[in-house]
């Protein structure tokens, strides 16, 4: 695909408002449609669109796959944290209300957390399993 | 016009399921997974469940349709066929069909109010929500605090989905191991 220059440009175009907008999608998913899950397999959508267009192996330049085989973890243990940290402050398991002094700000706080846990992991398995397919193909 | 509009989708879907059935050049397959996935999405936007329809252009047309040909690239866009004709599948297929169909007699009618699934706790979900979890938005409100444990199981679900590829397919180790072989 190197030799392709319509697609080079318009991808480097594009991915940069794919990511941004995962990111919107991640944090504005409280007040619109969207969520950590949505986040996750947009974002991970402009990696793979980027793997595609410029070759795995500078992906995984961009993305190493160490890191980002951690990050499928540290998404669940995040989401599992937060029920644990809402056990020790006296509530019940991932009940958010406890997380601050007013039910609302814990509820909202815990929700954004919890989001995020699950747009990394999302995001994070989207990419592994690319690179993992794409990876086999040529070996 | 509405319902214009959902006949007009529900053809298309239709049309674009008895393609995937009839077609053999699976890259073309495929291809019409993404717009029946588009296609349901749009369903989905018609009878106003957003997120829903989200997920399923993000997930259906993208993500899949990238695995798909993925997984076409390590084994073969051709599909292989046997000419003889199966009556037992195609007698189970219509079986199983004709009974589905039945049920959904039961069925209440789109958008009744008095249906039991409007009744049970979705009331108190869309009253209490935005004053209990200060967040406009009920679907994530259900999805990330009420219904908070389903939320989890289903990352973990994905987390599992994640390993059982790396280990049956990832594993740089033996990949490299293999290379030495080859060598």
């Amino acid at each position: 695909m190197r030799h392709h220059l319509i697609l080079r440009i318009v991808a480097k175009l594009l991915i940069p408002p794919i990511l941004l907008f995962a990111l919107y999608v991640q944090f504005h998913g409280d007040f619109g449609p969207g969520g950590g899950f949505q986040a996750g397999v947009i974002f991970g959508a402009g990696f793979i669109l980027y793997a595609l267009i410029f070759g795995v192996e500078t992906a995984k330049k961009v993305a190493q796959p160490e890191i980002v085989r951690v990050m499928v973890a540290v998404g669940v243990l995040l989401y599992g944290a937060v029920g644990l940290v809402s056990l020790l402050l006296g509530g019940s398991y991932l009940d958010y209300s406890v997380l601050a002094h007013d039910p609302v700000r814990g509820q909202h706080l815990g929700i954004f957390i919890i989001e995020l846990g699950v747009g990394i992991t999302v995001a994070a398995v989207m990419i592994t399993i690319f690179f993992t397919f794409a990876s086999r193909g040529r070996s | 016009m509405e319902h214009l509009i959902v006949i007009v989708l529900l053809s298309f879907l239709a049309i674009t399921a008895v393609a995937i059935v009839m077609l053999h050049d699976l890259v073309a397959v495929v291809m019409l997974f993404g717009i029946f996935s588009l296609l349901s999405a749009v369903i989905f936007l018609v009878l106003d469940a957003v997120d829903v329809a989200f997920t399923e252009a993000a997930v259906g047309a993208g993500i899949s349709t990238v695995l798909m040909l993925g997984t076409l690239a390590l084994t073969t866009p051709k599909e292989k066929t046997s000419p003889r004709f199966a009556p037992i599948p195609l007698l189970v297929v219509i079986i199983t069909g004709a009974a589905l169909v039945y049920g959904t007699l039961d069925m209440p009618r789109y958008g009744d109010p008095t249906a039991a699934i409007h009744q049970h706790v979705a009331p108190r979900y869309l009253e209490r929500a935005p004053r209990e979890t200060g967040i406009p938005n009920v679907v994530t409100a259900v999805l990330a605090s009420y219904r908070g444990y389903d939320t989890l199981g289903e990352v973990t679900v994905i987390f599992t989905a994640g390993v059982g590829v790396m280990l049956l397919l990832g594993s740089p180790r033996r990949q490299t191991k293999r290379k030495r072989g080859k060598r």
